[in-house]
């Protein structure tokens, strides 16, 4: 059981990876020049909601199948989450506004933030090997 | 190609072969000249994409479906099967009564053959251009193909065409195609310097006798840089001797002509650069470049009658020292290549000691003893700070008011010695410091406000350079020394950025018809009067430090008409040009103005009554909206519906379409709505005098805004454009509909102040689509109850639109709005506007822009997209220093805004400031301009009172003045600490920012409706640095006993300049009148003993008592005090855009918390009172 457990969250987590790459892009992207901020924004909008509700799950199974330091691990990020979704104000386009994005290095801290999800999601997927691995070994 | 207008196709991206056949079908518009295009289209289109590339998704290159013609049969065709059968409740025709106005031409007579003629030249010219630009694919290749071709292939590729048209001499106007240079007349009050320098109109054939002069000091410079190790002159003595002779030959013939061809145009006077003008063209051409200049020229003689028109800096000496500049900067990098590092050695050299010395006529003179080129050295280098008057005004012609500016500071000397003896251990070195870095006791010094109007310091530069540098008026920086280091900066505490004014209204402005632009080749900056001409052949970017080859063509200098002096070209000498740009700079053929007027006609707004007064406007203003024979015109109006007019010519009335189906708006008969405002201009005015009285009875209480505001994007997609929305309530129906969100009992709540953002993104959404079809929205907001401004206000915001608000609009019972939106729309539809503008910020290397300030949509990381632009929106960016800029001495700053005038021509309008790079704390205070920097920290604090709270944004505030004054009291640490201490240049920073506090925007605790606050919050984004600091800082002066003491003399007319008062009730008087300058109002407050023979000699009334409440004129007596008030206020008008309103104020009426709320340095209830907030800011510096 603990195995499936985790071979699932090593799916997950494998896109959480390849969702947070596809952010710095774009993100990259719109610094260089090559996108115009509002297909850059509604580009990235698109995937804040799946992000949110992919790690959400993860966080979520750690809680039921009882791993504790796994979960409290990943219980920051998923409120941090849940916090960029409900604060975007009434008149935005969605946690990325074209219309903000280049103000007040906005643009910087969205490519900080993507980078330290990537390195979080990274650490995570070892830990889900190591922990699918022995899990598997176990069994 | 047949698809509908709404949804441009995103394929029609390829250039080439789909637009060009389009661009072929259509009737040919004035740009296209017959040559251009089949074949031209591709290349630019091509080239354009690199520079201003517009991005794939959203902007697509806009399609040429655009093109009416085309719309026509096939969208008609299919939408009219698809859509007419959808509830149409019923297509009605209203009737607007028979036309009753005598039939007029098609086209206003004199535009037409104006407008063809000079398509006729452009379409000749870029065709000579794109010859040469088909040869090899990219831009690099072009210039070194130029630089390499003999100018006998332009001659005989492009030219050829035209000369059978044109009578030209065929080798100048080969080789130098055309630079026009209208700029002003000789007889003009308004001397600049290339006025100054033509010579004085004897007789024509006197400028062909300057050429000796200038070819032998040609030569001679020449020779002097042989011995230099300049060896790379491609031309010979003899060689240039001879075409020198050619070009005397070719202007002698030339000019006579031109004087004939002067006088049929009865524009300019018989000036030097005019008659350059004329060379090349035939009148009707030549009328064109003129007239297009002659009307940005005149249409606000805005700030510069203070002008001295003696100020003429002679001609020769400045030229000189460019040479001087061009031969020291060769001899520095003569053999090496250049390497990076020595930018500063470069820089430096190229302005040495001597050519300030002789190029200005009464230097200090330490001046020219100065270790460093720049001036480091406050001590010593000081022309702009000490009172040198002579100099100042004669380096600063363009500049108003200087004059009068530095006669101030001799009377406050003899103050600065009490003061310094008083504070004590200032004695050392005081008399070498600057005037700026005074210490200001500010606690103890009552009266710091000028008597005369604040003026913008000028940058410590030396003369040359800031005889060149750009005008304060377009643009300004919040430290006019930059320090050398972000460390640095954040030591100051104070805020980095520059304010914008690009679109101003200029009275002179050189224009520059020229087939290459002359730009930097890595970072695209336009060569501007602070590159350094490394050679002949080269120039350094002074952004990028990249060093470029100078194309042939920019050799010639059509001003003096000589080869060989780039740095004389009008591109280096001026810091403000205009260019004319070529095929390159479009991404489709410049679109024809078109104008939408979107009307609310519920019952709410047919009580305000404002439709009268719009339509009213716009019957009297049609013939002056900008705009060439290609101008359309649409309007809709909507309640709970949306009615559409079809004006399509041959109608014998205007037919009223209304659409019922607000979920799903579409447009009835596309192709009709927007019709040419010459062909239908009878059903316009048919239309335009039966709208007020059509809903006269209307019960419909509901305003479906979003439907119509979509049916209106709808509408402007193909061609983009103005739409122009009033609106008089809070839209109830449909997509974008609002609640109210304002509780009245928390208008002077001191906690927190909520809804100050948009409820909706719907309205963003519409002005981020309506940016990417080049369509601005502007919003006239007419209510008499809360709107939600703050989410009808993305509309404009995004859609670089203006915003105009009208609180309690009614016709009758609030005249003076009434005659606020007349004038108001007045100025909106004739001031000047430009389409589909782009505007870039460049700046130079190691500093990078992080915020940006204004309505406009930015689309990358320097771009700002506007689609239209007005002249009178502002700009404001924050700046921030990345790399240490150890290896420079000078920053520049360049704005280049990019957009197609109303007459069709793409313009490049291009300001360039260049600025001192300081090492010292000291130096950055003593550069700093308090008010920019005030503008500045409002704009930050609008954003921070919508992204956090008021009450933060009002802490940043006071925290901005705190830091700063505590920042600089520990550098000084020779002063009392006990003591508020503030250096001379900072002396009104308190005051400002105590001014912003009691601002609508940002005051808390006095009742201010949530749209009002949310107004100067917009107000404070979008306007220029000008009209803000009026806003913030109104002026006060006591107007009952004018004198002609100090008055100044503008076009025959005397204007007394009274004193500026302090804002504070302790200047009022009972026994006074006193008028302030709000910017866009002007109250005159009567005090109740007011003076009898005032008010019947100014006012014409006999006592106090028999003055109506509300007058909003001065009447006209006849009588010398009379005079006087009124020339003074309509000077004070003139020198702005708005027409503010005059409201007269008496002591006991109700209007005057108007007046009192104003006067900012009093105390009121919930806000400090300067000498308070004085106090406030002492006790948070020493915790």
């Amino acid at each position: 059981m603990e195995s499936v457990v985790f071979i699932f969250s090593l799916i997950d987590c494998c896109a959480l990876i390849f969702l947070s790459v596809y952010f710095i892009i774009t993100l990259s992207d719109l610094e260089c020049d090559y996108i115009n901020a509002r297909s850059c924004c509604s580009k990235l909008n698109k995937w804040v909601v799946p992000e949110l509700i992919g790690h959400t799950i993860v966080t979520v199974l750690m809680l039921i199948s009882l791993h504790w330091f796994i979960f409290l691990l990943n219980l920051p990020v998923a409120t941090w989450n849940i916090y960029r979704f409900i604060m975007v104000p009434s008149g935005n386009l969605g946690v990325f506004d074209p219309t903000e994005i280049h103000n007040r290095g906005q643009l910087k801290s969205h490519m900080k933030e993507a980078m330290i999800k990537l390195g979080f999601h990274l650490l995570c997927f070892f830990m889900y090997l190591y922990s699918m691995i022995l899990a598997l070994i176990n069994d | 190609m047949s698809a509908p207008a709404g949804i441009p196709p995103r394929s029609a991206a390829v250039p080439g072969g789909a637009r060009a056949p389009a661009a072929a079908a259509r009737p040919p518009p004035c740009q296209n000249g017959p040559v251009q295009n089949q074949m031209q289209f591709p290349f630019g289109y091509g080239l354009h994409l690199e520079n201003y590339s517009a991005s794939s998704g959203h902007y697509p290159p806009v399609p040429h479906e655009a093109v009416p013609s085309q719309l026509n049969n096939q969208y008609v065709a299919d939408y009219h099967s698809a859509c007419y059968s959808i509830p149409v409740q019923s297509v009605m025709t209203t009737s607007v009564g028979p036309s009753m106005l005598n039939t007029q031409q098609l086209y206003s007579g004199a535009p037409h053959p104006v407008e063809s003629a000079g398509g006729l030249t452009q379409g000749a010219i870029s065709s000579a251009s794109h010859l040469h630009t088909s040869v090899p694919q990219s831009y690099s290749a072009v210039s070194s193909h130029y630089s390499s071709s003999t100018s006998s292939s332009v001659a005989s590729q492009g030219f050829p065409l035209s000369s059978g048209r044109y009578a030209m001499p065929t080798v100048s106007s080969a080789v130098y195609p055309n630079l026009s240079y209208p700029s002003m007349s000789v007889g003009s009050p308004y001397g600049q310097v290339f006025t100054s320098q033509s010579l004085p109109a004897v007789g024509q054939f006197e400028e062909t006798n300057t050429f000796p002069d200038q070819s032998s000091t040609v030569p001679r410079t020449l020779q002097q840089q042989v011995p230099l190790g300049y060896n790379s002159t491609s031309w010979s003595t003899s060689d240039f001797q001879s075409a020198q002779d050619n070009f005397s030959r070719n202007n002698t013939g030339s000019l006579a002509k031109a004087s004939n061809q002067i006088n049929t145009v009865g524009i300019v006077d018989s000036s030097h650069p005019v008659s350059q003008n004329v060379q090349f063209t035939k009148p009707g051409v030549e009328t064109s470049v003129v007239s297009s200049a002659v009307t940005s020229s005149i249409r606000t003689p805005v700030g510069d009658h203070l002008t001295e028109p003696a100020s003429v800096p002679s001609n020769t000496q400045p030229s000189e020292s460019l040479l001087q500049e061009a031969i020291d900067s060769s001899s520095t990098t003569s053999s090496a290549s250049p390497v990076i590092n020595n930018y500063d050695a470069l820089e430096g050299g190229g302005y040495p000691e001597t050519n300030s010395a002789a190029s200005s006529p009464a230097p200090t003179p330490q001046t020219s003893r100065t270790p460093k080129p720049f001036g480091y050295g406050y001590p010593t280098l000081q022309p702009g700070y000490q009172n040198a008057t002579p100099s100042t005004s004669a380096m600063q012609p363009s500049n108003p008011g200087h004059h009068s500016g530095f006669q101030q500071y001799p009377q406050q000397y003899p103050g600065v010695n009490q003061l310094s003896s008083t504070l004590g251990g200032l004695s050392l070195q005081h008399s070498q410091q600057p005037e700026s870095l005074r210490p200001v006791n500010l606690t103890q010094d009552r009266n710091i406000l000028p008597v005369s109007p604040v003026l913008a310091p000028v940058p410590n530069l030396n003369s040359d350079l800031r005889k060149l540098n750009c005008s304060p008026d377009s643009f300004r920086c919040t430290l006019t020394n930059i320090p050398q280091t972000q460390a640095l900066l954040n030591k100051a505490k104070l805020p980095l950025g520059l304010l914008l004014h690009p679109f101003r209204d200029l009275t002179q402005l050189p224009v520059i018809t020229s087939s290459t632009i002359v730009r930097c080749r890595s970072c695209r900056t336009y060569i501007n009067p602070f590159v350094s001409f490394i050679d002949q052949r080269r120039w350094k970017c002074n952004l990028c430090y990249r060093v470029n080859d100078v194309p042939e063509e920019f050799m010639y200098n059509p001003l003096t008409r000589s080869y060989g002096e780039p740095h004389k070209r009008p591109e280096v000498q001026n810091s403000t040009v205009e260019f004319i740009a070529s095929s390159d700079y479009m991404l489709r053929p410049p679109q024809p103005a078109v104008y939408l007027f979107v009307l609310d006609v519920s019952h709410n707004a047919v009580e305000a009554g404002y439709l009268t007064i719009v339509c009213q406007s716009l019957l009297e203003n049609l013939d002056k909206l900008p705009g060439d024979s290609r101008t359309r015109i649409g309007f809709i109006t909507f309640d709970s519906t949306v009615q559409f007019y079809n004006l399509q010519e041959g109608l014998s009335q205007p037919q009223m379409l209304i659409v019922s189906d607000i979920d799903d708006v579409f447009l009835p008969t596309p192709d009709s709505l927007l019709v040419n405002l010459h062909e239908s201009k009878e059903l316009i005015k048919d239309l335009l005098n039966a709208l007020p009285t059509m809903f006269i009875n209307t019960r419909e209480t509901h305003s479906a805004l979003g439907p119509a505001l979509q049916a209106a994007f709808k509408l402007m997609s193909p061609t983009g454009g103005r739409i122009s929305v009033f609106q008089s309530q809070l839209p109830s129906l449909g997509a974008g509909l609002l609640h109210s969100r304002e509780d009245p009992n928390q208008r002077s709540s001191t906690k927190v102040v909520q809804h100050l953002g948009p409820a909706t993104d719907f309205y963003k959404k519409l002005a981020l689509d309506c940016s990417g079809q080049q369509t601005a929205v502007d919003l006239f907001l007419l209510s008499s109850q809360y709107s939600d401004l703050a989410s009808l206000a993305c509309m404009s915001k995004y859609s670089a639109g203006c915003i105009y608000y009208y609180p309690s609009f009614h016709h009758s019972h609030n005249p003076a709005q009434a005659e606020k939106l007349q004038k108001d729309l007045k100025r909106y539809l004739t001031r000047k506007i430009g389409f589909e503008a782009v505007m870039r910020i460049r700046c130079t290397k190691g500093l990078s822009i992080h915020t940006f300030h204004g309505n406009f949509f930015v689309r990358s990381t320097d771009l700002l997209s506007l689609a239209n632009v007005n002249p009178d929106a502002g700009f404001a960016v924050q700046m921030s220093i990345e790399e240490s800029l150890t290896d420079t001495s000078l920053v520049c700053f360049q704005t280049a805004l990019l957009y197609t005038s109303s007459k069709g021509e793409r313009r490049i309008r291009v300001h360039t400031l260049c600025l001192p790079v300081v090492t010292s704390l000291a130096d950055v205070y003593a550069g700093a301009d308090v008010q920019a920097a005030v503008c500045l920290l409002a704009n930050m604090a609008v954003d921070r009172s919508v992204s956090s709270s008021l009450s933060d944004a009002r802490d940043a505030l006071v925290n901005a003045v705190v830091d700063s004054l505590s920042a600089y009291i520990s550098t000084a640490s020779n002063l009392q600490q006990s003591s508020l201490i503030a250096p001379n240049s900072l002396r009104l920073f308190p005051l400002y920012v105590l001014a912003l506090l009691k601002q609508k925007a940002f005051r808390t605790g006095t009742s201010t409706r949530l749209d009002d606050r949310i107004y100067a919050m917009c107000q404070i984004k979008s306007q220029p640095l000008v009209h803000l600091m009026k806003m913030i800082h109104p002026s006060l002066y006591r107007i009952d006993r004018l004198t002609n003491e100090g008055a100044i003399h503008v076009n025959d007319r005397v204007v007394p300049q009274p004193p500026l008062q302090k804002l504070s009730a302790e200047k009022l008087t009972r026994e006074g009148a006193f008028l302030m300058d709000c910017g866009s109002i002007f109250y005159i407050w009567i005090g109740k003993s007011c003076d009898n023979s005032f008010i019947k000699d100014v006012l014409g009334y006999p006592n106090y008592a028999s003055v109506p409440q509300k007058l909003t004129q001065l009447p006209e007596l006849d009588t010398l005090s009379s005079e006087r008030a009124r020339s003074f206020i309509s000077w004070l008008r003139d020198s702005r855009p708005l027409n503010p309103v005059l409201q007269l104020i008496k002591d006991e009426s109700p209007a005057k918390t108007d007046f009192f709320q104003h006067l900012v340095e009093d105390r009121t209830e919930a806000a400090f009172s300067y000498y308070e907030f004085l106090l406030h800011i002492q006790q948070q510096i020493c915790k």
